[in-house]
């Protein structure tokens, strides 16, 4: 983690519909951040689709795959995993994965990658 | 659209094509043309028909089918589109009258005279009128043709009320289901002293006809009839030998067929002792340019008068005629059928007269079952069978007999009923590639493996590029579960589990939710499932609990389901914007409402274009731009079009009676008021309408999952067809129906559908793939058989009066409108959004485009 990066808060909890996501732009850039439905655990990821070439990871939809929690994306449905950004059906692909976290109802992110997986 | 489509020149080529005249189009005569075309070389054959009937080849097996419907057209095999584009000549209402073999010309009644290099005799059969003096009075009938039918069925609505059918047997219990179907008073008057006297034995004729006399049919065997004359009751008087009588305002005979081959006779070939034209193993007559094919051919001093030997001498003749060795080696004459809604089957040597034969048999007389085996002296070899009450095993059984397959230990086993669960179930797996499956179309199980190899994944692919099952339908259930077997083999999932999180099928989900009330995918995650959803099952609970309960989609609950067009109430375009169609019920907009429309596209820059569901749809909306776009639309009365979810779509319609010179009813009307009914219906697919106000179709409505067309006497109805990749004409499915009955009967029909479809499965492969097709549906629907109609429709009617327009309840919510915008915590928009301008209008840049533009244009 750079230590240079800090905390944005974004928005509250309840600005994400459980199971859904949000995109917030963050030192410039666009982070897609979900929410886990009943848990509450939080995801952040790069919001652009590297397939689609568009930023639209936000909008797609969580799904579980085997032991892995991944999105969907809304485009061409290529899945990505929330923990390493890898893309399951083009492994050669992944997304930048943010830190995040949650305090007092209030969601931060921090700009800088948290890890990218290798290629 | 190009209103000239350049037609396909023929291939001119050196020699001028074979020319091959095809005496009469009924199934067989249409089927050898089928089978040629599929053999011939582009331009190697020029083919001619002639058909005396008024109408082209028609499924003379489902005859009764016609009183569903009071129409041809679902029985038509045959199309004159077809044999246009397929370049066959036809000519109908014109029978050929004589061959000159020597200058290899026929002539017909019209005298048209035509040369012929292959002559095809297909000229079927007449039915058998006993001599009885008598039998040329007033409203006496055969069964044979439509003309037939529609005669039977005017002197029924003149006033008849008795009928009487002479002859008990298969065509017999057809023509007397036909007779009461008319509401008459019907009787069955038998010869022999039973019924079906061929196929089945005694004890099988005893259970039949009791079950047919519980239907309300009297049943008369062991009569002859010495003469007809007046009645004191009816019409007529049937006086008896035994010096009985029965009174009946018209009678049908359906004493069996005879071969007709007056033609082949005058003309000099060869003609069988019994009569039919005599033809070798290649279905040659005794001239080697004439064939002869389907009841009006003696093989072997046999006359056939089945479809499946008619098709595979068809089969075989056209083969000979396109140089390929085959030969007509007999056939198998096992039928199963329903009559009246009983299930009767025979196979093979039922009567147990081969030398040695043994028999087992069975007999539920409460539960109306009788069912016997005959096998071979050794034990080892199916020999027959009859089944009555219950032909689920005939399909096995056949096999065991046309593959001469080794029988198990305890061949009983095999009808008896499987209490001890030890039945054995023959293995598809232990078929022979050879093995036929659809004998009304011979296709092996080779054949059908063959499909599911290049790709055919359910039982209607199959059906479609195979044709197996499409006949009498008797082997769908083997067809299903060879399917299945293939698929597995292939490694090809079968299981209908929705996907990991959940062990059922959608059929099963649905009924999951409905009976036990769940509201929300967490509650029946929490019963039902297991993990946390994915984009497989999620979208389609989603849609189960909309198609259920109607409540609004985008609630906390929900929304975490919703598949991405339905997110956000739009379309998602290939840049990530969307396109807004709001709902133009039937097509009719007001000036008023064009012009509101025409501004919000001004205003907020988006590209217009005209939809052809008669609608207008707007591209490029952005995320944030949608509320405000609603907003306008919303004020001005539009409501959301639901384009973006698996749900009814549009009603199109023609201008119908209100303008049109020819609208026999008002089309639109009847749209407006049908897309308001099913409008945010959600289904397993999207579901499109379309109604024409006559016959001429403009509103192409038999191209939709559900068609109405108006007719002078109410509305006929099509169900299952759709566009798309794989085009399919919906079926006619009832006729004439006035507006209420054709309201219930879409309400049963959509709910059924939504209830027992799979996910993204659209009408017509979910008819395709119901066993018993369209003919079960009609029973559903119609006859109420499984007794859910009054379900069906309360159903419906809930659905119906949850319905809002989803977006005029997000813009009330200032919390779901949060969500409308690109960034939680900014409002700018997203800066990789380019746009150019194209015809006068935006669309997003192409990637060339964005490198050479420094910044948007938009």
């Amino acid at each position: 983690m750079n230590p240079d990066s800090e905390w944005v808060e974004v928005c509250d909890l309840n600005d994400i519909a459980p199971d859904t996501g949000v995109c917030a732009l963050v030192d410039g850039q666009q982070v897609a951040i979900f929410r886990q439905a009943g848990s509450d655990r939080l995801f952040a990821i790069g919001n652009f689709d590297p397939v689609g070439q568009i930023n639209v990871l936000s909008r797609g939809l969580m799904a579980q795959l085997g032991d892995r929690l991944t999105v969907a994306s809304p485009l061409y449905k290529q899945h990505y995993c929330l923990e390493t950004g890898q893309c399951v059906e083009k492994p050669e692909l992944s997304v930048p994965v943010f830190q995040v976290k949650l305090e007092a109802g209030k969601v931060s992110v921090t700009s800088a990658e948290r890890r990218r997986s290798a290629a | 659209m190009n209103d000239r489509i350049p037609v396909q020149e023929m291939n001119p080529q050196a020699d001028s094509p074979c020319r091959v005249v095809v005496v009469g189009n009924g199934m067989i005569g249409h089927h050898f043309i089928d089978q040629l075309l599929d053999l011939a070389e582009p331009g190697q054959f020029e083919i001619v028909t002639f058909g005396e009937e008024p109408r082209l080849a028609y499924d003379r097996m489902h005859l009764t089918g016609y009183f569903e419907t009071r129409s041809a057209d679902p029985l038509m095999m045959a199309s004159a589109e077809d044999y246009e584009r397929q370049q066959v000549r036809v000519f109908l209402n014109d029978k050929v009258v004589s061959i000159n073999r020597e200058t290899r010309t026929v002539e017909s009644a019209q005298g048209r005279v035509i040369s012929y290099d292959k002559l095809i005799l297909a000229t079927g059969s007449y039915p058998f009128v006993p001599p009885i003096p008598g039998n040329d009075r007033n409203n006496c009938f055969v069964y044979r043709t439509i003309e037939d039918v529609e005669a039977i069925a005017a002197a029924a609505e003149q006033g008849a009320r008795v009928g009487a059918v002479v002859g008990g047997g298969l065509l017999g219990l057809e023509a007397a289901k036909a007779l009461q179907d008319l509401g008459l008073e019907t009787h069955v008057v038998e010869f022999a002293p039973r019924l079906m006297a061929v196929q089945v034995d005694d004890a099988g004729g005893a259970l039949l006809r009791e079950k047919i006399e519980a239907l309300g049919v009297g049943v008369l065997t062991s009569k002859a009839t010495e003469v007809i004359c007046d009645g004191e009751q009816a019409r007529h008087r049937m006086q008896f030998t035994d010096g009985s009588h029965l009174d009946t305002d018209l009678i049908v005979f359906s004493a069996g067929i005879r071969p007709r081959d007056e033609l082949a006779r005058a003309s000099g070939l060869d003609t069988g002792e019994r009569g039919g034209i005599v033809i070798d193993n290649h279905c040659l007559t005794s001239d080697d340019s004439i064939y002869a094919i389907g009841e009006c051919a003696a093989w072997q001093g046999r006359c056939f008068g089945l479809v499946a030997p008619g098709n595979a001498q068809a089969k075989v003749a056209a083969a000979h005629i396109a140089g390929i060795g085959q030969s007509f080696e007999g056939a198998d004459l096992s039928t199963k059928l329903k009559l009246m809604g009983v299930d009767v089957a025979s196979i093979g040597d039922a009567h147990g007269q081969s030398p040695g034969a043994r028999s087992y048999s069975y007999c539920n007389q409460p539960e109306g079952i009788y069912k016997k085996l005959v096998v071979s002296e050794d034990g080892q070899r199916l020999l027959g069978a009859v089944l009555v009450g219950d032909a689920s095993d005939y399909g096995t059984l056949l096999q065991y007999k046309l593959n001469s397959m080794t029988l198990p230990d305890n061949p009983e086993t095999l009808i008896l009923p499987a209490t001890s669960g030890e039945q054995p179930a023959l293995g598809v797996a232990a078929l022979p590639d050879s093995a036929q499956i659809c004998s009304c179309h011979d296709v092996s199980k080779a054949a059908i493996s063959g499909a599911v190899m290049e790709g055919a994944c359910s039982v209607g692919e199959v059906k479609s590029c195979t044709r197996a099952g499409t006949g009498c339908g008797g082997c769908v259930p083997l067809l299903t579960s060879l399917v299945n077997h293939e698929l597995e083999a292939q490694g090809i999932a079968v299981s209908k589990d929705i996907c990991e999180h959940f062990a059922f099928s959608r059929q099963e989900l649905f009924h999951l939710i409905r009976v036990g009330g769940i509201r929300t995918f967490a509650e029946l995650l929490e019963k039902h499932g297991r993990g946390r959803g994915c984009e497989i099952c999620k979208p389609a609970v989603g849609s189960i609990l909309a198609s259920c309960w109607n409540d609004y989609v985008l609630r906390d609950e929900h929304i975490g389901l919703q598949d991405t067009n339905d997110l956000y109430l739009g379309n998602m375009q290939k840049d990530g914007t969307y396109s807004v169609v709001p709902r133009i019920a039937g097509g009719e907009i007001t000036p008023e409402k064009l012009i509101i429309l025409g501004e919000v596209a001004r205003d907020f820059g988006l590209y217009t274009k005209v939809t052809g569901g008669q609608r207008i749809d707007m591209f490029g909306a952005q995320l944030h731009q949608l509320p405000e776009i609603w907003q306008r639309l919303v004020a001005a009365g539009f409501e959301t079009g639901h384009a973006y979810g698996k749900s009814l779509r549009t009603v199109k319609s023609c201008v119908g009676s209100s303008w049109c010179r020819f609208g026999v009813d008002d089309s639109v009307g009847l749209a407006i008021d049908l897309e308001n009914r099913y409008k945010g219906l959600r289904a397993p697919h999207k579901i499109k309408f379309g109604v024409s106000g006559c016959t001429r179709e403009c509103a192409e409505a038999q191209s939709k999952d559900i068609g109405v067309i108006a007719t002078e006497n109410g509305w006929n109805l099509y169900v299952c067809g759709n566009g798309g990749m794989k085009p399919r004409h919906a079926d006619l499915f009832a006729s004439d129906l006035d507006t209420d009955t054709l309201v219930r009967t879409i309400d049963r029909l959509l709910m059924f559908y939504i209830r027992t479809a799979d996910r993204l499965q659209r009408t017509s492969v979910w008819m395709d793939n119901l066993e018993g097709g369209i003919n079960y549906l009609r029973q559903v629907i119609l006859e109420d058989s499984l007794g859910i109609a009054d379900e069906l429709e309360a159903d419906m009617l809930r659905t119906i009066g949850n319905y809002q327009c989803e977006w005029a309840t997000t813009l009330k919510d200032p919390e779901k409108l949060k969500r409308f915008r690109h960034f939680i915590n900014s409002d700018e928009p997203d800066s990789n959004l380019v746009f150019v301008k194209e015809r006068d209008q935006p669309r997003p840049a192409t990637e060339q485009e964005r490198l050479s533009l420094a910044s948007p244009v938009i």
